[in-house]
This record gives C-alpha cells, sequence and structure tokens, in this order.
C-alpha cells in the first residue's frame, strides 16, 4: 500500500488513526497494570552508563526513581494515544517509535528496579550482535538490488564461519582465515548466481540447496576433523580490539564506535560505502535498473548477467565476512549450527530496511537489540523463562515481516530470471 | 482430447509408461551422482569408500549371510528369533522412512500450491509434542479413542503451526519461507521450556513422560523389531493427498493457485483461503509425522527430536515431484540411506552428516536437471515444470 492509495482513501485513514489511537491507549494501559503496579514504591533504577574496560571518560550514572518512571511512560504513551485520537498524527514511524520507546524504557526500569542496569554496555552488546544480521542483510541488499535473491546467505555464513576458524587456526594469522572466509563466500554465491543465471534454477530453491548442504558439510567435517583436532584445527583466537586513540575517551559513543574489532569497523563502512556506491554511482544505477526493468536496462546496453553475477558474488563475499565474524571475530571456535538463524533474520532486516544499506544496517540494530536483551534480562532475574526472550528475535522478525510497520516495496524484477 | 492434451495431462500426474521412464531418469541420475560425489567425500575424510558403502547396504537391507542363517534356522526348527534378527534392519529402514513420507507429503502438497513449506521441522516438533502431551496426560481410554485423539492431536499442533505463516502469508503477504523458518526457531524454543517445565517427565533428563499403552501404534513384530501400523497409515495418507490434489475439486483449486494465481483468481478462487488451508494441512501432514515418531517408535519426546526431518522433507518433495508417489518412492530411498548411514558411522567411522552433503547435492540437480542433463549428455526434453516459489511477497 502506497502513501498516495492511503491519501484518496478517508475511511482507511481513520480506520488506522483509531486503530494507532487505541493501540497507544492500551500500551500506556498495559505498562500501568503490568509494570507500574509491580514495580515497588521507593525503588530507585540505576542505569551505569561507563562500560567497564573502556578507555572513556567516567561519567555519573543515571539513577531515576523507578515507580514514577515506569508511570510517566505509561503516561507519555496514553497521552500520545489520546492525541492520536483527538488530532492524527502523520507519520507512522513516529508512533511506531513511541510505542517501542516507551513500552522498552518501562520494560527495562521494571526488570532493573532496586537494581543496577547498564545502558551502554546493552547497546554496545546490541551493536555486536547486530554485526552478523547487517552484513546478512547488506548481502541481501546488494543481490537483490540486481533482482537475484539470495536465501542461502544462512548456509554460506556458517561454511565461511567454518573455513575462517580452520584456515585461521592451521596458519595461525588471523587475516588470512578473513581472506579465505570470504573468498569461500564469493565462490558459494559464484555457484548460486550461475544456477539460477545460467540454468535458471528457482531462486528459492537454490538458496535452501546451499543452506542444506553448509549445513550437513559444516557438521561433517566438525565431527569428522575438528572435534578430534581441536588444537589445531578450532583454536585461532579472536581479532584483537583496535582503539581509535583519543576517539575513544568520549563517553558512551567512544566505546560504542571506536573501540571495537575489525569486522566491526568494516562493517560500518561497508554501510556507508554501498550506500554511495549504490545510489552515486554509474554502477549503482545499472545495478538498481537491472532490478528494476532488466529488459530497459539491456536495452541500453548494460550487461543485465554481468551486472548480476557481479552483485551476487560481491554479496557472497559480504556473506563471508559476517560468516568469520561468528568465529574468528567473537568466540574463536567453530560450533556446529552456531549462526542459528541469524541469515535469515538479516533477510528480515534486509526488508525492513526497504532494500537500503542504510535502513538494513539500522534495522540490524533492533534485533541486535532484541537479541541482547534477552542475555541481559537473563542476567537480571527477570521473571519470564528465558526460553520466551530466546524467542524474542524471530518474533520480531515475524512481525516486521507483515509489514504492519510500514510496508516494503521489493525491486521490481526481483526473484526473476531474465530471459533476453 | 488431442494427443498432445493427453501428454499434458499425463505429466501432470507425473506416473504412468514411458512418460514414468522419463520422471524417474532424472531423479535417479540425481541420486547416483549425489552418492559419487558422496563417494568422493568419504574419501577425502579417509575412509574405505567400499567398506562405507557395504557397512551402509547391510544397515539399511540387512546382512545376506544372517538372511541365509536366518531362513535355515526357520526351515529346519522353526524358531524365528534368527529370521527376526536378519529382517532388523529392513524393518528399521521403514520405520524410518515413516516420518518422511509423512513430512514430504507436507512439503509436496505447499509446492503443489506456490507454497514453500521449510516449516516442516518446527511442525513435526510441535505435532510430536502435541500427540505425547494426549498420549500420557489422559488415562483410562480404550485404545480405539486413544490413539486416533492422540494423533488428531499432533495433526492439530502441527496445523497451527503452518496456519500462522500461512495467514501471514494471505493477509499480509510476508514470505512463507522466512517465517516459517522463525516459527522453527520458535518451536525449538518452545519445546526447550516444555520440556523442562510443564511436561517434564519425573527426574534429571528434559523428556517427556511414557506415553500410555492405549494411545500406541501397534507394533507388528516382538520388541526389538519397531516396526509399526505409522508405516501403513503412511501409505494410506500418501494415497488420501492423492486423491485429494487429484480428484477432488479443492485439489483442482490448489493446484490452479499454485500454477497461476492471477488465473486463479479471475476464475473466482480465493487465494487467501487456498493458502491458509494448505499450509494448515501442510502443517497437519508434517504433525503426522511427529506424532507417528512418538506414538510408534519412541513413546516419549525429548530434545533435538526434529532433527533434521524438516529440511530431508523439502529434499523428498523435490526429488518426488511434488507427487504423493514420489514422495512415497524418495521417502523410501531416504529411509533406506540414513537408517544405513547410522551403520555406517559405528563401522566405518563415517559422519551421518555425509548423508545432508548428498541430500543437499540431489536437491541441487533435481532442482536444475539441466546439469544432469549435460553431465550424462541427455537430450532435453520440454516438460512442464511445475511453479515452486514466487519472490517476496507476490
Amino acid at each position: 500500500m502506497t502513501t498516495a492509495e492511503i491519501a484518496i482513501n478517508p475511511t482507511r485513514v481513520r480506520r488506522a488513526r483509531l486503530a494507532y489511537g487505541i493501540v497507544l491507549l492500551a500500551v500506556g494501559l498495559f505498562i500501568f497494570l503490568t509494570f507500574g503496579l509491580n514495580t515497588q514504591p521507593g525503588l530507585q533504577t540505576t542505569f551505569g552508563i561507563n562500560l567497564a574496560g573502556s578507555n572513556a571518560v567516567p561519567v555519573p550514572d543515571l539513577v531515576v526513581p523507578a515507580q514514577l518512571t515506569v508511570y510517566l511512560m505509561a503516561g507519555i504513551a496514553a497521552f500520545f494515544g489520546a492525541f492520536q485520537l483527538a488530532r492524527g498524527i502523520k507519520s507512522t514511524g513516529a508512533l511506531v517509535g513511541v510505542i517501542a520507546a516507551t513500552f522498552v524504557i518501562a520494560f527495562l526500569t521494571w526488570a532493573a528496579q532496586g537494581k543496577s542496569f547498564n545502558l551502554t554496555g546493552m547497546i554496545n552488546s546490541s551493536l555486536v550482535r547486530a554485526t552478523p544480521i547487517a552484513l546478512a542483510a547488506l548481502c541481501g541488499v546488494i543481490s537483490e538490488r540486481s533482482a537475484v535473491i539470495n536465501i542461502g546467505i544462512e548456509g554460506i555464513m556458517l561454511l565461511a564461519a567454518q573455513t575462517a576458524v580452520v584456515t585461521a587456526s592451521l596458519t595461525d594469522n588471523l587475516y588470512v582465515g578473513l581472506l579465505a572466509a570470504i573468498l569461500i563466500g564469493g565462490l558459494l554465491a559464484a555457484f548460486h548466481a550461475y544456477l539460477v543465471i545460467r540454468f535458471k534454477v528457482d531462486q528459492i530453491v537454490s538458496g535452501v540447496a546451499i543452506n542444506i548442504f553448509g549445513t550437513g558439510f559444516t557438521s561433517f567435517v566438525s565431527s569428522r576433523f575438528l572435534e578430534k583436532n581441536t588444537d589445531l584445527l578450532n583454536n585461532s583466537g579472536v581479532f584483537p580490539v583496535i582503539s581509535v586513540p583519543l576517539l575513544d575517551r568520549i563517553p558512551v559513543l567512544g566505546p560504542l564506535l571506536f573501540q571495537n574489532n575489525i569486522v566491526i569497523y568494516l562493517t560500518i563502512l561497508l554501510v556507508v560505502v554501498m550506500h554511495i556506491m549504490l545510489f552515486y554511482t554509474p554502477w549503482g544505477l545499472r545495478t538498481r535498473a537491472v532490478g528494476e526493468h532488466p529488459k530497459a536496462a539491456d536495452t541500453l546496453g548494460v550487461n543485465v548477467y554481468l551486472v548480476r553475477y557481479v552483485n551476487v558474488i560481491l554479496g557472497g563475499m559480504i556473506a563471508g565476512l559476517g560468516g568469520a565474524y561468528f568465529t574468528i571475530g567473537s568466540v574463536g571456535r567453530f560450533d556446529e549450527i552456531m549462526t542459528a538463524g541469524k541469515g535469515f533474520i538479516g533477510l528480515a532486516a534486509m526488508i525492513f530496511g526497504k532494500w537500503n544499506p542504510i535502513g538494513a544496517f539500522t534495522s540490524s540494530l533492533i534485533f541486535g537489540f532484541a537479541d541482547s536483551l534477552q542475555v541481559k534480562l537473563q542476567i537480571l532475574r527477570v521473571p519470564i523463562p528465558s526460553e520466551f526472550l530466546l524467542m524474542a528475535p524471530y518474533i520480531v522478525t515475524m512481525i516486521v515481516l507483515t509489514g504492519v510497520v510500514g510496508r516494503a516495496v521489493p525491486p521490481a524484477a526481483d526473484g526473476q530470471p531474465y530471459e533476453k | 482430447m488431442t494427443e498432445k492434451d493427453k501428454n499434458k495431462t499425463k505429466s501432470s500426474e507425473g506416473i504412468g509408461g514411458g512418460a514414468l521412464r522419463e520422471a524417474l531418469r532424472v531423479p535417479a541420475l540425481a541420486v547416483l551422482t549425489g552418492l559419487l560425489i558422496g563417494a568422493i567425500a568419504i574419501v577425502a575424510s579417509g575412509s574405505n569408500v567400499f567398506e562405507a558403502y557395504y557397512a551402509l547396504f547391510v544397515g539399511s537391507f540387512g546382512d545376506p549371510v544372517r538372511f541365509y542363517n536366518g531362513f535355515q534356522q526357520f526351515f529346519s526348527t522353526g524358531e524365528t528369533a534368527g529370521l527376526l534378527r536378519a529382517i532388523y534392519p529392513f524393518t528399521e529402514s521403514l520405520v524410518t522412512a515413516t516420518p518422511y513420507i509423512f513430512a514430504g507429503l507436507s512439503v509436496a502438497l505447499g509446492f503443489r500450491c506456490g507454497l514453500f513449506n521449510i516449516g516442516a521441522e518446527g511442525q513435526f516438533f510441535i505435532g510430536a509434542l502435541t500427540s505425547a502431551f494426549v498420549g500420557y496426560s489422559i488415562t483410562g481410554l480404550p485404545a480405539f479413542i486413544h490413539l486416533p485423539l492422540a494423533i488428531l492431536a499432533g495433526m492439530a499442533g502441527g496445523a497451527l503451526w503452518g496456519m500462522i505463516p500461512g495467514y501471514l502469508k494471505a493477509r499480509f503477504g510476508a514470505h512463507e519461507v522466512v517465517n516459517t523458518i522463525m516459527m522453527n526457531w520458535i518451536a525449538f524454543r518452545l519445546s526447550d521450556w516444555l520440556l523442562n517445565g510443564p511436561m517434564k517427565a519425573s527426574g534429571f533428563r528434559p523428556v517427556t513422560p511414557n506415553i500410555e499403552h492405549t494411545a500406541e501404534l501397534p507394533r507388528f513384530f516382538p520388541d526389538p523389531l519397531r516396526l509399526n501400523w505409522g508405516f501403513l497409515l503412511a501409505l494410506a495418507v500418501a494415497y488420501i493427498v492423492y486423491w485429494f490434489l487429484f480428484k477432488t475439486t479443492i485439489g483442482f483449486e490448489i493446484r490452479s493457485v499454485g500454477a497461476n494465481p492471477d488465473a486463479a483468481k479471475y476464475a473466482g478462487m480465493n487465494i487467501i483461503r487456498n493458502f491458509v488451508m494448505v499450509m494448515a494441512l501442510a502443517g497437519a501432514l508434517a504433525g503426522m509425522a511427529g506424532a507417528s515418531q512418538v506414538l510408534g517408535v519412541d513413546h516419549w519426546v525429548g530434545q533435538g527430536f526434529s532433527a533434521g526431518y524438516g529440511f530431508d522433507a523439502i529434499a523428498l518433495a523435490l526429488l518426488g515431484k511434488s507427487h504423493p508417489a514420489g514422495v512415497v518412492l524418495a521417502a523410501l530411498l531416504f529411509g533406506f540411506l540414513r537408517s544405513g548411514a547410522t551403520r555406517m558411522q559405528s563401522i566405518a567411522g563415517v559422519p551421518i552428516d555425509i548423508i545432508s552433503i548428498i541430500q543437499g547435492l540431489v536437491i541441487v540437480f533435481i532442482a536444475a536437471p539441466d546439469i544432469i542433463r549435460w553431465l550424462y549428455r541427455l537430450k532435453s526434453v520440454k516438460v512442464e515444470e511445475t511453479v515452486l516459489t514466487r519472490g517476496w511477497g507476490r
């Protein structure tokens, strides 16, 4: 549904306005009943700002009265709800933002009442957990902009993760491992591209085959070789944290942006580079033309097949980088099926980010947040079973895909083979 | 009806006469090529291929020497123990094939409607849990009520798990591939919680209690042999799915929606209803797979119960060309492979995951028959291809 459609359909607008208003009121009421009434009066919640082990200049922590904050959040949600019902707010994004923000703040204040909760640590771990998701999403963006769906990202990441750790362990050089992972990612993507472009295999089927092959192959190698020779093959160490001098002393931002390992720096760099490449270079224009209307692009002399090959392979290399992150970027060893659906969550992040690099990165952060929230909440001993908290990223993915939060339009030729 | 049209109906129903050979050639060659490449992997991992594949054969069909001795014993003394031991591997293969038939039918049904159900894994698990729950929590019912009830519970659990992505697809255009996978992960987490909490049997292990005897699918042979009525049920269900797809109006609608949703819409068919119904039915079939495994074989559910059935099911549906008869054949093949691979692992030391590698390759070859035709220099034949999936939200 486009905005133009909404504008010319007044009943629909009114219904949407009503729905959002009611949802906001309900969120306010829910916050009041579940969190507000369950918060003990007089308790305080401490939000830590300083990250242990960072070089940042220390600043005082944020201490708030728990119950008052929760009531305040309930009030804000209810106020926006009432305002929405009375007047209507144009931007759905803002409404969703209010819902999410009030809910999350109230929830955290309630969960950490009488305790301390490190806010910067939370955001930092969101970024860390978002990295593989963002790389998967970027892989999706670059290949789908040229109209090739790659659902095999999960399998590519698994194989790259294993390749990275094995090569790095054997050569005792993490950068060789990283290169190997990127290469194997490109190779698998090239295989996918060859199948779907040359043989016109169903793109989804080919991707699923890569996933099954990836799961089987890595598990095979893992149980056949890695388990017996852990020290030789599955013990690489991880990339060291590189601190940018001076910049890493800024409170909050310093440890977040300037004290990370190379994969995270590369991810942030990739987001910027891909945005510029896609929207401000001839290559980007050709890519988007091939994705929207391959026939027109072909008529104008663009080599449709070549563009698709290049993009899918570049995407595979990015997914390879994402795979490397799982092993040599974070834990230093390979475990079976360690990607745990991150490739697919990346695809959801891509859709939520409307096939834009920056959008995809931002939505990956949301998934990263959902993912790290469950870890933090387990530490805080929230009376919710940890298994339910672990479901959070998957449920968020499904909600995002419904398009309730704003419908995304894929490139027009996405998923269709091109015949001259 | 002209001759050409006749051929068309034949090819869309798949099985029959000369079309049969054509339909079997590519899958057979695909499996063969997969096994050959698998052999390379076995060599590369340092095992003996002949030893490994012989173990695979003995593990799936049985040891010829044991067969001979068993028969000799049976005819001379009337003692069946040796014979039963000889047919044990063969029956185990059929036992392994049983859930494959159900799960393969689940994915195949989805394909016929243009839906890609990767969620058979989660639906299988949920179905197993719900049927186990009915199996152990209700006591004092006669078997002829308790058993069907437990199977129905498995179907209902799976149907619910499949219906959610179906509805999201129909209503919001959310792609079922991603959603079914998310449902798989949610099912795993949910089962972790259930097996450690509400459904945990007394003791340390996170497993459900044993089901009541009245809920068990009866077995054909004395104890180590686990072949049960589930296998025949699976064959019957395969026939029902065939009948449903090709002999009923609803089946025709499903196939029309799968072949061309726009045309189906103009013909007045309800796309949304078909999507939801097919995903629910597919989920019910996968749920039955779980139920048959619990009620017929294990009698309890533990963690990692679904172990790859969902992904195997995709290979089965592709291999069987989404036709129930093809799925049954493919499921039997996989049953024998998997069952034999267990022995291959213990005797020749080849990890069972080799089968997954072979499966991945088989899927690629089936999905890209041109590769097989090119490898074996086959003449390319124009067969009407089933539409499997579509892009995001179309």
